[in-house]
């Protein structure tokens, strides 16, 4: 089993350092030079010339990768050329942001999602079945961008229910900041007032980002289940006497989580690629909204940035899978 | 996983494919869309021409799904964007199964080291978040429609070389390619006479899911800015340039939005009736 771990986390550092090769890659194709990006077409000679020594544009691109990596080891990503401060101040400000939206998102998928998927297999072929088959088709195939504005206009400009942009309303006193997730400094603050309001900004971005992967997750634990269903040992529990709901929860649902485990880290990578869309539309300060802005200035250290953060989280998720899927699974503990 | 094509009669699988309610649709859709790409010049106004005396005009039998904020016809661009959609679509797809098709077939036959650095690279580019990486190659490469194909497919690629490699190592223990070995095939005839016919199947079957879901990508990537420009009719463009008068036309972004829904829902269909019906396995 250590050894195991010792060797995904190998592979996740593996993975990052990739990243960060795919992203300086990436970031050193741009046909755009950067110090007219920064400086403007107008800059005389000497200042480019200053600017590139100042960062190493001079240097060869091999030599600048290693200066790179070092200041990256050392936790320095560098200047975002759009705020003017330090990329690793700016992702430690919006990224709890971002957390908290996919935490939420999360939450709607699960609650959402693996209960459809039960009850419709259960219900294999009734109406039921057929509502979330559909609902499921629809979910998977809605762009969350339209959904996201359509449901902004109804639900919040025409009913008036909840509130469409931000994380507070312009009134409410923000909460000092301790973790960074609103809700979470509300209630550490006691402040009830801001808890509910940060709670009523949530609802809509989380939901409007959960359905795409509710509806993904809708249709796998539905088919898991039905494949479950069908095994042998199951009607061997139904034959000894196990009343139905016995069979379901403490025989079907048991074996059928392993395969919806490893969808669920697929699901929460998605989620922080769909937090681009849905963090623009609700002007929600997250490191998607961060990350577009960026990219429209051309600002290449806070895009490096935020894909070597996502990267990161991304197989830190993948390992805690992995572990999990290893933990519940003992056929493939020491594989 | 061993997804050679079941034996039996060719007709089997397209008689289970009639036979299929959602695959028909999904047919439907695709044949109906196809058809509307194509004749877009002829059943269909001018997308680009403004006419701002006639903007926001509700649906009418002059403007079959109204007029956007500058006065153009609705249903003209989104009739003009449904080729532009599966250009993306198939764009996409074509490439990533050409670049994860050629890497899985590599590694699965080369084995050893450059079956680990191939597979390495490949986990690379699976742990990125696709939107994001996209986003950062479009950025780079100019925000336009080829470069956006380009972008959607770097990110889409490395599924297809896992489905070929894992399906390359279970052929490799079968009789056939054995016998073909002891016969003096060589490696590059293993590879594609023997080994690339009987994984094509299970690419297939992701493939027609995939084409739906880059259609996706591209029109969100085209919806904060880093896809198709303006005018372009691009349906993503075309939902982010008109969401701000969704109170007076909310035909204008959900019109757009429908085509998204309706082109995706039709991959997807087909997706799932298709391995259903190709692939024993995987189904219900």
């Amino acid at each position: 089993m250590l050894s195991y771990f010792f060797r995904r986390l190998f592979f996740v550092v593996f993975v990052v350092w990739g990243v960060t090769f795919a992203t300086f890659f990436i970031a050193n194709v741009v046909p755009i030079d950067p110090a007219i990006a920064a400086l403007g077409d107008n800059a005389r000679e000497e200042q480019i010339r200053e600017f590139r020594e100042r960062y190493g544009l001079d240097k060869p691109i091999w030599q600048q990768y290693l200066i790179y990596m070092g200041r990256l080891l050392s936790g320095d990503l560098g200047n975002s050329l759009r705020t003017q401060r330090p990329v690793v101040e700016d992702l430690k400000e919006f990224f709890p942001a971002t957390l908290e939206l996919s935490v939420a998102a999360f939450l709607v998928t699960l609650l959402l999602g693996v209960p459809a998927g039960i009850l419709a297999a259960l219900q294999q072929n009734k109406a039921t079945d057929v509502t979330v088959r559909i609902l499921a088709l629809i979910g998977g195939a809605t762009p969350v961008f339209f959904l996201a504005v359509l449901l902004q206009y109804v639900l919040a400009r025409q009913l008036d229910l909840l509130p469409v942009q931000g994380r507070l309303d312009g009134f409410t006193f923000p909460p000092p900041r301790l973790t960074g997730l609103m809700g979470l400094d509300a209630l550490l603050a006691r402040d009830w007032a801001a808890f509910v309001d940060s709670l009523r900004h949530l609802v809509l971005p989380a939901f409007v980002l959960g359905l795409f992967s509710a509806a993904i997750l809708a249709r796998m634990t539905r088919a898991t289940m039905l494949e479950v269903l069908s095994q042998d040992y199951i009607r061997t529990a139904r034959a000894k006497g196990v009343p139905g709901r016995g069979v379901i929860f403490r025989h079907a649902l048991k074996n059928a989580s392993l395969p919806v485990l490893t969808l669920l880290g697929g699901l929460l990578g998605g989620l922080l690629s769909g937090a681009v869309l849905t963090e623009t539309i609700f002007s929600w300060p997250g490191i998607g909204r961060y990350v577009t802005q960026s990219a429209t200035s051309l600002d290449f250290p806070a895009v490096m940035g935020v894909t070597l953060l996502v990267g990161l989280v991304y197989a830190l998720i993948n390992l805690i899978v992995d572990l999990l899927y290893a933990f519940l699974d003992p056929r493939i503990r020491y594989a | 996983m061993a997804a050679v094509v079941p034996a039996g009669r060719p007709s089997r699988p397209l008689r289970r494919f009639l036979r299929n309610p959602g695959g028909l649709i999904g047919l439907f859709l695709l044949v109906l869309l196809v058809l509307v790409a194509l004749l877009a010049p002829v059943i269909a106004p001018d997308p680009i021409s403004q006419n701002i005396a006639q903007r926001l005009q509700p649906p009418s039998a002059e403007h079959w799904l109204g007029t956007d904020q500058l006065g153009r016809d609705v249903w003209a661009r989104v009739a003009h964007g449904a080729g532009i959609s599966l250009r993306v679509g198939f764009g996409v797809v074509i490439l990533a199964v050409l670049i994860g098709v050629a890497v899985g077939l590599l590694a699965g036959t080369l084995g050893g080291g450059w079956d680990n650095l191939l597979m390495r690279v490949t986990d690379i580019f699976f742990a990125f978040p696709s939107l994001i990486l996209a986003m950062a190659i479009a950025a780079a490469l100019g925000p336009n429609l080829n470069n956006t194909i380009i972008a959607v497919a770097l990110v889409s690629w490395p599924i297809y070389a896992r489905l070929v490699r894992a399906n390359v190592l279970a052929l490799r223990e079968r009789e056939f390619v054995e016998a073909a070995r002891a016969l003096g095939s060589s490696q590059g005839r293993l590879m594609l006479r023997h080994l690339l016919p009987n994984t094509l199947t299970p690419v297939f079957v992701q493939a027609s899911f995939d084409v739906g879901g880059a259609i996706l990508t591209a029109a969100g990537l085209s919806f904060i800015g880093f896809g198709a420009q303006p005018p372009t009719p691009e349906w993503g463009a075309m939902v982010s340039e008109t969401r701000s008068y969704i109170a007076e036309a909310i035909w204008a972004p959900t019109a757009p939005a429908m085509g998204i829904l309706l082109t995706v829902l039709a991959f997807n269909l087909l997706g799932d009736a298709l391995r259903d019906v190709l692939d024993p396995r995987g189904r219900d």
